[in-house]
């Protein structure tokens, strides 16, 4: 099943209640998949360092690592905020090549979950109100972001395995459906260089996207693309820096509907994920159409 | 008037308390407040009530409905009035995927516009829809009308049998085995009367007429076991 949220905001005042808000969706779809639930918030502030999110499931040792070791590996200032599984690292731009491969060297066992300007991936395993409490989205300020709560079909419940998955700088995905020809599509992509990390259909979904939008597509075009080198069902959500995009498979059964006010766009699995924003009783209120690609920028 | 407050009582409570009512009540005006997109908003009734739902829902309201009249001012998620048996449902809003769905009986209006699958598998439930109706609706339908006032999507009435659609705007495509059909007069009377009773102001000759055209592997005798 799993349950899909998204809020894009137009009147930046909100900004500083997006985690809450987000947070609360996303509590509201608990029933629609208790396995894991993850959480993408894009700053609203631009920022001059890259954000690399990252996880480990031992993250006193880790953390105290790449504390102590990574800025004299990399050669330059690092910042370390930790919030309970996860950090996020801030640093140059130009290092984030040489600060993965350091990673992988200090501590093998560490994840990326993001990397990008603004976003920030949060993932675990649990309920989607637990998940929130651990890294507390709900005080959290943003532009913009995602969240999913996941019932697994295509692979194992792990924090890996969460969504929203990441394959992009600042481009994120989450879905509800399943993806009838992840296997080749895998096979192709890992063919021309893209690094896939599991065997989930998901994250092909996504690097799928950030493959084409590296070839030159524009999210639209790319969103477009899925519509034909895609099989099977999928209801997409992507966040990028300055938006936020949906798309449906054609036969359209996994369930969406979007709300647009004056002050946000919003996306639920259910109704019952808006029916607490702000003037959502005056909201323009509608499902999105299949095989259609919707799309809002700052 | 009864008023049931789903913001301070649990759903259960109610659908027991509407499910208890018989044909001999005397409380038959019902009011359900904050239904907040819930699902399974009076479901299973089986008596001659009225209820009022004042806002939007989730999946499956009213399914199983018999003899109830029950009104939506919202509207509605996936499966509104599945397998309905007899009474009307109402949605002055719009419906999502598989309104009507499997319907034996009753009557369904949906004054806005119906999703994907409207009345998919219906089985003699009428259903009008005021404005447009999605892809795949009237999929293997059986029995019943279907009207749409607006227009339909793709594949209207795939492997359909024996139910009629009635559309007044334009059909994006027929699935496999429907097609156009004449319209007499017995048609336009069913079709008339099922416009009044739902209150729409269209015309019944403003509509086309499609069904069956019995070309499908079991309208084939020879296929017959």
């Amino acid at each position: 099943m799993c349950g899909i949220v998204g809020l894009f905001l137009k009147d930046q005042s909100l900004a500083p209640n997006l985690g809450s808000m987000l947070t609360n969706m996303l509590i509201t779809m608990t029933e629609r998949g208790p396995d894991s639930a993850g959480i993408a918030i894009y700053d609203s502030t631009s920022n001059a360092n890259l954000k690399l999110t990252v996880q480990s499931s031992n993250p006193e040792v880790d953390f105290g690592l790449i504390k102590n070791n990574l800025s004299i590996m990399i050669e330059s200032s690092v910042s370390v905020e930790i919030k309970d599984t996860h950090a996020v690292l801030k640093l140059p731009r130009e290092k984030i090549t040489l600060a993965r491969e350091a990673l992988a060297k200090l501590c093998p066992g560490v994840r990326v979950m993001s990397v990008g300007e603004k976003v920030e991936i949060f993932k675990e395993v649990g309920l989607p109100r637990e998940v929130a409490d651990r890294f507390s989205i709900s005080k959290m300020s943003g532009s913009h972001g995602i969240g999913h709560t996941r019932m697994a079909t295509e692979s194992a419940v792990t924090t890996m395995g969460a969504h929203p998955f990441s394959t992009g700088q600042d481009q994120c995905l989450v879905h509800n459906g399943s993806l009838s020809n992840h296997n080749s599509l895998r096979r192709k992509l890992k063919r021309q260089g893209v690094l896939i990390e599991t065997e989930n259909d998901t994250e092909v979904g996504a690097a799928y996207l950030s493959y084409k939008m590296q070839q030159g597509s524009t999210l639209k075009e790319a969103l477009e693309s899925c519509l034909k080198d895609l099989d099977g069902f999928f209801t997409f959500v992507v966040g990028t820096k300055d938006g936020f995009g949906v798309v449906r498979d054609p036969i359209a059964c996994k369930p969406a509907i979007m709300a647009e006010t004056d002050q946000y766009v919003a996306f639920g699995s259910e109704y019952r994920a808006l029916v607490d924003l702000p003037k959502i009783e005056d909201a323009k209120v509608w499902e999105p159409e299949p095989a259609t690609v919707y799309f809002w920028s700052h | 008037m009864q008023v049931f407050d789903l913001g301070s009582n649990p759903l259960r409570e109610l659908n027991a308390t509407l499910q208890a009512q018989n044909s001999n009540t005397n409380q038959i005006n019902w009011e359900v407040q904050n239904p907040r997109g819930r699902h399974a908003i009076a479901v299973g009734l089986d008596a001659p009530i009225e209820v009022r739902v004042k806002g939007s829902t989730g999946y499956y309201l009213g399914g199983m409905n018999q003899k109830a009249q029950i009104t939506v001012d919202g509207s509605v998620g996936p499966g509104v009035a599945e397998n309905m048996m007899s009474g009307t449902v109402i949605v002055e809003g719009d419906a999502s995927q598989y309104a009507g769905a499997t319907g034996h009986g009753g009557l369904l209006v949906i004054k806005g516009n119906a999703s994907s699958r409207c009345g998919i598998s219906m089985k003699g439930i009428d259903i009008v829809v005021f404005g447009d109706v999605g892809h795949m609706s009237a999929f293997m339908a059986q029995s019943g009308n279907l009207v749409v006032c607006g227009d339909a999507g793709d594949a209207l009435g795939d492997s359909l049998y024996e139910a009629s659609l009635f559309v007044r705007g334009s059909v994006k495509s027929l699935g496999a085995d429907c097609m156009e059909k004449e319209m007499r007069e017995e048609h336009l009377d069913i079709l008339s009367n099922l416009l009044k009773v739902s209150g729409s102001k269209a015309k019944a000759e403003e509509f086309r007429r499609y069904g069956s055209a019995r070309k499908l592997y079991n309208f084939n005798i020879d296929n017959a076991y």
